[in-house]
Parts: structure tokens; sequence; C-alpha cells
């Protein structure tokens, strides 16, 4: 990833930033510049997720890409967030512990590095949201 | 009155238990716990470092008070992992809580101390009336090369505190410092462990430090160890701040609520910050707090701090994880993992 595009997602990746469309309500995440149901009558502004959702699928990868092959296994996960937004995610648990319909809440963590020399890109990631 | 307005704490999942360590290197597992008072560390996950572990604290602070971020007009973070060697890991925690971009950021690297050399700062940024909030965080994923005497203690974890005039929490009725060049430790750059100066470390260094502020403290104060109802020394292991307390005239019930390093390890610039944070979860209004933090180097910040009613009426102290229990949530690594989780292992 360029450090351009990384710089201008650092709203949605550190503070899960997207849109809302005032017209008809819906949230959406990542964010969108035009509402897809409301068209030119829809109305979007900022929006801050609140980081709460559930697992609505997940699976467990054994096999990563170089950047992701010290986290193996994980668990990668399709979380539906409160506002009706889907976002594909890791959840970190143990591959056991995650079920679907499961708790999540977001958290700060380290989603990859370039290498020993270039920039550590910092994102949303979700952890079982457990009292 | 300048005080502490919120705090949040971070301690990652993992442990690794002393004895393991002790076994992969052939060392006495009993003679080393009992030395050191330690039983097992915190260890951090693949995906964190310090600046994961700041914004999580700092966003545990703002979760238990209602703080507007934007009247965050400073943060500073100490300590001695900084992920990057230039690029300042305060701006990440800046972004990450919504205090950017009105604001001034650095970084601080006082050993074990620079998380309470930046409580300092924002005191006097607050109390000057530069701003109405500053943030504090002292944070470390600590290194410990294989098989070194640092590798048994050498842990991760931080706390964070944000600090202000408006109804504090506690008030932090004084500070003041004692600082000296004293090579006890240290770290060349580009080097991935640092190197110590073995028992040196001891009495010239962490004693003489500790006490030196100590006694300034109670001096400036007028006060004596009973006055307060709570103490926290820094703590790179469990004998230095039981000895060092008890050299000052301290009881071991006065520092026995602050002192986590058995179950938790040396946090470096997170020891003391997270010790203050697991007295504050225990705190009642009218208790008084004192502390003293030690970075080699060396220096000593020592505080007086008194806790309020807005303890009770202006936080909930349940909207943050407490220090105990991320404590009590542990999952126990042996050492191959552990060392893949500190990146020991190079391919």
């Amino acid at each position: 990833m360029t450090v351009a595009r990384f710089w201008r997602e650092i709203p949605q990746r550190y503070n899960m930033v997207g849109t809302k469309c005032e017209t008809c309500g819906r949230v959406f995440f990542p964010p969108r510049s035009v509402c897809p149901h409301c068209r030119r009558n829809g109305k979007i502004v900022e929006y801050k997720c609140s980081g709460k959702g559930k697992v609505l699928t997940f699976s467990i990868l054994n096999s990563a890409s170089e950047q992701y092959a010290e986290m193996k296994p994980y668990v990668l996960a399709i979380v539906e967030l409160e506002e009706g937004s889907r976002v594909t995610t890791q959840v970190i648990c143990e591959p056991d512990e995650v079920f679907i319909g499961m708790p999540v809440k977001s958290v700060f963590r380290v989603l990859d590095r370039e290498g020993s020399d270039g920039i550590i890109h910092y994102g949303t990631k979700f952890v079982p949201d457990v009292v | 009155m300048v005080g502490i307005i919120t705090y949040g704490a971070y301690i990652p999942r993992y442990r690794i238990k002393i004895e393991e360590i002790a076994r992969v290197w052939g060392a006495n597992a009993a003679e080393i716990t009992g030395g050191l008072g330690v039983i097992e560390k915190a260890v951090p996950d693949y995906d964190e470092n310090t600046a994961t572990f700041a914004v999580e604290a700092t966003r545990s602070a703002l979760a238990r008070r209602s703080v507007d971020p934007t009247e965050i007009k400073a943060v500073y973070v100490g300590s001695e992992s900084h992920p990057y060697a230039v690029k300042p890991t305060a701006v990440t925690v800046g972004e990450a809580i919504g205090a950017t971009p009105v604001m001034t950021a650095a970084d601080y690297e006082f050993a074990c101390k620079a998380g309470t050399a930046g409580i300092q700062t924002a005191m006097g940024l607050v109390s000057s009336g530069m701003m109405k909030y500053a943030v504090a965080i002292g944070a470390d994923t600590a290194q410990g090369a294989p098989g070194d005497a640092l590798e048994y203690t050498a842990a991760a974890g931080g706390a964070a505190y944000v600090i202000g005039n408006d109804d504090p929490i506690a008030v932090i009725n004084h500070t003041c410092s004692f600082t000296s060049d004293t090579p006890d430790f240290w770290r060349r750059e580009g080097e991935d462990y640092p190197r110590h100066g073995g028992r040196f470390s001891g009495d010239p260094g962490y004693f003489k430090h500790v006490t030196g502020a100590a006694k300034m403290m109670l001096a400036d104060m007028g006060t004596k160890p009973s006055d307060y109802d709570y103490a926290v020394f820094h703590q790179p292991n469990a004998t230095f701040p039981q000895k060092g307390a008890a050299m000052l005239g301290f009881t071991p019930e006065q520092i026995k609520t602050g002192l986590i390093v058995p179950r938790l390890g040396n946090t470096y610039s997170g020891a003391v910050p997270l010790g203050l944070a697991a007295i504050l979860d225990a705190a009642k209004p009218g208790d008084r707090i004192f502390v003293t933090s030690y970075g080699s180097g060396a220096g000593s910040d020592a505080f007086d701090i008194t806790v309020t009613d807005a303890i009770l009426n202006k936080i909930d102290r349940s909207k943050g994880p407490s220090v105990e229990s991320t404590l009590a949530k542990a999952k126990y690594l042996d050492y191959a993992v552990y060392a893949r989780h500190k990146g020991k292992i190079k391919v």
C-alpha cells in the first residue's frame, strides 16, 4: 500500500469513520460518497461507527500471505456492525472460541508492517465483547 | 487544582511463567522467582506494540469520563520501545482519540520513568492555563536479550492519564524529582536489546534516586509515611520496591495494592502508571497516595496525590477494565511461542 493511500484512509482505519445518508438513515462503512438507495436525493454526512457488532460468519486461516503468516491460525470474519454495515476483519481470539452471532467490539492494532524499515499500518480489528 | 481527570490501563492477554524462561536457559527457577518476587510476565500479541497499548489505555480513560477530545491540546507518550526510531507515537494516539490537529505532541524517553515525566509536563501545561487537558501515557513492550537477567521481567503494558484542573478525581498536591547522570542501564542506537550494570543498578541507581525523591517529597510536604493510605514505587522486580519502601518507613500494607509486578513483570515506562491505576481502581475519596517512579540513567519523579469525591460521581470506573480484571485474564505461552511473539526468532 502506498503511504498516501494509508494516510488518506486513517480516519476509517483508526476510528471507523464512515458516512450516513440523512435521507434514509443508512450508515456506510467503509464510507460511500453517494447513497445507492436515495441517489441524488440522498444527503451524505460523516458518521463515526460505535465499533460494536456481531460475527455474521467466519473462517479459520491456516495458510496466510507473508505479512499475516506469523498470526496463523487466525480468525477472519465478516462482522455486522450495530449500524448495519458489514466489514471483513480479523477477530482476535482462539479459533475454537469464535461462533456465529458472537458479540464483538473494535480494538486498535497493527494491521501489517512494510518490512522492518517501512510504514506500520495501524487500524481496527475486533475482539470478543465479553463482560 | 491540577490533577487526574480520568485514567485507563492496558495489559495484553498473554503471559509467560518465569519458571518456563528459567527452564529454557537451565537456570534455577525457584531461585530466580524467589529473588525477583516475580512469577509471570505479560507478553504482547503479534499485532500489539507501544502505540496500540497507548491508544487502548487512553480510549479506556475517555470511556470512563466524558472528555471532549478536541479540548486535549497535548499528548505525551513515554516509552523506551517506541515503534519508530523517527516518527512520533504520540501523533498516532492523538489521531486515534480524535484530538488532532489542534494539539502539540511528543515522545518521551527516560528508561522506566518517561511516563511520569509526561505527567509532570502535562501538569505544567494545564497549571499555566495553556490548555484545559493534556494526556500523559507510559507504555512499553520491554526488551530483554534472550538469556539475560532482564528477560525474566521485561514485560508489556501501559496506562494513560488525562491531566486537567476541572474536577479532578485525584488532586496532585506536589511533584518533585531527583536526577543525576548514572549509567546503570542503556541501549545504544540500532541495538535490539539494552545492557545494564548488573548490581550497580541497585544502590547508586534505584535506591539513591527513589529515596532521594521520596525524602524530598516528605520534606516539601511536611508529611511522614504513615500519612499516606497507599504508596507505589517503580517495580523492576518485587524486591526493590519492597526494600525501598521499608527504607523510607512505608509498610507492606501501604504498597500492596500498587505492587502488581509479581503477576505483570516490569512494564518499564508503564510500571508506575499501571501501579497507580491499580490503586485508583480501589481508592475512595480522601485517600492519599505517595508515588515515586525510577528511570535508569537516572532519575525519580515523586507525586503526592489526594483522591477526591469526583472519583465516585464524575467518573464511571466500570467503563474501563480494571488492572486486576486484566491481570486475571491470562493466556499462557511456552518459551518458543513467546519468542515468536517478541520477534526473537529471525527468519
